[in-house]
């Protein structure tokens, strides 16, 4: 072994290494700035209607909302719909919640995606890019809401989420769900704002609502944001899935693929000297 | 003039070794043959529905379960198994322990097939393969993706894997010179396959770490990464055990009568590396239990098949390997081996899929075709391995 097999090993290794430089740049992250919905469902009346918007609006499944009995049974999004509604029998009255992308602060999804398809936009919505994407489905594994949905039968297969209708916001309008709903149950708005607007919500009618928005600081904080007059297990929220954003729980990992990538190598060529028999220099 | 006529004659020699080293050799009919043919031509015919009408056509996944018996055996267990590569070549190259020299080209030939056919097997896993290209040129890196990182090890480390096998290949082909420069870089690619190694074996837990509220407590811990690389050296070691039983009957007359006498010595020494890294491995099983404060969920049937995972696949093969080497008992170390590597796949397929969301209503089980596809690639990976072994100086210890 001599200097040259060390330069080739550190030139191989550094090279690697490299593509771990952007770990260390945050995201940006200015929660102020971005868009959201808050979703009061005492206001809700489980018309429907957004999801006909909704299934219009990105050429999915336009519900027979008159028909279909779906509200017989707790659904959740598919491939064919980026959102529903759920009734819950509840002590106070049947509630109807809302369910799709809760567009967090820290994606999961888009930490886990390795080509970058999964993406928050700086706006706020987190949206697929398609011509990206290479279906390794590691979104739906990591997504803390289960959201993701893939089309198993297709041959070029997509991932199925809402996109808090990010073409609309574009051109200046509001999300089609928001639109269609004609009870102002859905408030579109920069998410300080939302925040805001639901704590008054609350301090001006504190017997009709829980002390509680879940998104303010679920899994680290969610563009949607909610409101109940019950406790949000009751109404198909999983309440156990702390405030640390998603990211996080691998961050320690790929913080140790640039330390390990230079240590290691070191520490094994240093090995491979001492054990060297040729290069014993005691003689 | 002279010059281009000897280049000539060398290529067209060239071309006639090669094509001689294609043409299959011994008997056709073997059992191994008998089975294993229809089961790959039954394999590209689901491969062909799987490509032409999506996955759902050929596997039982779904929305709750995303990742099946493709990524949770082939790829996850698939990678584990192959861990014997890095563990040997850092004993052999970097502790120069020359006991292990002789297994050591064909352990980074198992290792580089390994690699290539089960992490091959992702490939067969995306939705949308055609832009696997993507991570790899550069246009999207996704930098803070775990999956990201594991894609770009696996690449290199095979690169690496390729860089230490290929002195093997210039031999069968009898450049001196290639040789000579590929056998330079050989400590350079073994440095840079252990490193590699240690981050991609951890990597593929860390794939797990944002499935927290799916994974049962029992098998998801913060930890997992770490899990992950130490159980990984005692399943290659065990694999390395398995898969030397097996070759050195069936390959007999291809390995050097030198190397037959200490093959005794290098599995007893193996199985001691495996012995000593499962009580560590055990060891941090336990931590993590006691830390976490598991006790409460050891009473139900989840409970029970963790301790199986643990107590039977771990703890009692760990016992065994230790046992085996103190009374010098081959046969005990391979029962050993065999328990082992059943304990790395219930471990991997536990957190991939069994134990991943457990308490969902409808749990995935993996279809016929999904089996089918799996006996596909490893008889795949057997072909070209006695392909290889067979034609190739490969058992002979290289010096």
């Amino acid at each position: 072994m001599d200097r040259r097999d060390f330069l080739k090993t550190t030139a191989a290794v550094g090279a690697t290494a490299l593509t771990g430089k952007k770990l260390f740049a945050k995201e940006p992250l200015k929660p102020e700035e971005f868009v959201g919905v808050l979703v009061d469902t005492t206001r809700c009346i489980g018309c429907r209607e957004c999801e006909m918007a909704c299934g219009e609006a990105h050429d999915l499944l336009v519900p027979d909302v008159q028909n279909d009995n779906a509200l017989e049974q707790v659904r959740t999004t598919s491939d064919e719909q980026w959102m529903v509604i759920n009734r819950f029998e509840t002590d106070k009255g049947d509630v109807f919640v809302k369910k799709q992308c809760m567009h967090c602060m820290q994606p999961a999804c888009a930490a886990a995606c390795p080509t970058e398809a999964m993406k928050k936009t700086k706006e706020g919505p987190v949206i697929w890019r398609g011509d990206k994407c290479m279906g390794c489905r590691f979104c739906m594994v990591s997504c803390p809401f289960d959201i993701p949905k893939f089309e198993y039968d297709e041959w070029n297969p997509k991932i199925e989420k809402c996109t808090l209708c990010f073409d609309r916001l574009q051109d200046g309008e509001r999300p089609a769900c928001v639109e269609a709903c004609p009870t102002d149950a859905l408030i579109f708005g920069t998410r300080t704002k939302l925040i805001e607007d639901a704590r008054k919500r609350i301090y001006n009618n504190p017997d009709d609502y829980v002390h509680h928005i879940y998104g303010e600081h679920e899994a680290g904080g969610t563009g949607y944001l909610y409101l109940s007059a019950v406790p949000f297990e009751q109404i198909g929220f999983r309440t156990d899935l702390g405030t640390t954003p998603y990211p996080e729980y691998t961050k320690e990992f790929l913080y140790s693929v640039p330390l390990v990538l230079f240590g290691l190598p070191a520490l094994l060529f240093g090995f491979s000297h001492l054990t060297d028999k040729e290069t014993d220099d005691s003689e | 003039m002279n010059n281009e006529v000897t280049v000539r004659d060398e290529s067209k020699r060239f071309i006639k070794f090669i094509i001689q080293e294609m043409k299959p050799r011994g008997k056709w009919l073997t059992p191994f043959n008998i089975i294993s043919i229809p089961i790959i031509l039954l394999g590209l015919v689901i491969l062909y529905f799987r490509f032409v009408y999506g996955l759902g056509s050929v596997t039982n996944l779904s929305q709750e379960f995303p990742w099946g018996f493709w990524i949770g055996f082939d790829v996850v267990t698939g990678v584990a198994f192959a861990g014997g590569a890095y563990v040997i070549t850092f004993v052999v190259y970097i502790m120069r322990v020359d006991k292990y020299h002789s297994i050591v080209r064909v352990t980074v030939l198992n290792g580089l097939l390994a690699y290539m056919f089960y992490a091959g097997a992702l490939v067969l896993d995306l939705g949308r393969p055609w832009h696997i290209i993507n991570p790899i040129i550069g246009n999207s890196f996704g930098l803070s993706s775990v999956l990201f990182l594991v894609a770009w090890h696996f690449l290199i480390y095979m690169t690496a894997e390729f860089v230490e096998f290929s002195p093997v290949i210039a031999e069968w082909l009898n450049w001196k010179k290639t040789e000579k420069f590929v056998k330079s870089l050989t400590l350079g690619a073994v440095i840079l396959g252990i490193s590699l190694s240690t981050l991609h074996q951890s990597g593929l837990g860390a794939l797990f770490l944002m499935a927290k509220p799916k994974i049962h407590p029992l098998w998801y811990s913060e930890f997992i990464p770490i899990l992950f690389f130490v159980s990984s050296i005692y399943a290659g070691l065990s694999m390395i055990i398995f898969e030397g039983t097996i070759s050195h009957r069936v390959f007999k007359d291809l390995i050097d009568p030198k190397s037959h006498h200490s093959f005794d010595d290098i599995m007893l020494g193996l199985g001691k590396g495996a012995a000593i890294t499962m009580f560590v491995y055990y060891f941090f099983k336990a931590l993590i239990f006691i830390h976490g404060q598991h006790w409460t969920l050891i009473t139900d049937g989840w409970g029970l098949w963790y301790l199986t995972e643990v107590i039977g696949f771990v703890l009692i093969p760990g016992f065994m390997y230790a046992f085996g080497v103190r009374n010098r008992s081959l046969s005990i170390i391979r029962i050993a081996a065999i328990l082992s590597l059943i304990g790395i796949m219930l471990n991997r397929l536990n957190t991939s899929i069994i134990a991943y969301n457990w308490n969902a209503v409808v749990h995935y089980i993996p279809s016929w075709q999904e089996f089918v596809v799996t006996l596909m690639v490893i008889f795949a990976e057997i072909w070209v391995f006695r392909w290889i072994v067979t034609r190739m100086p490969v058992f002979k210890s290289s010096h």
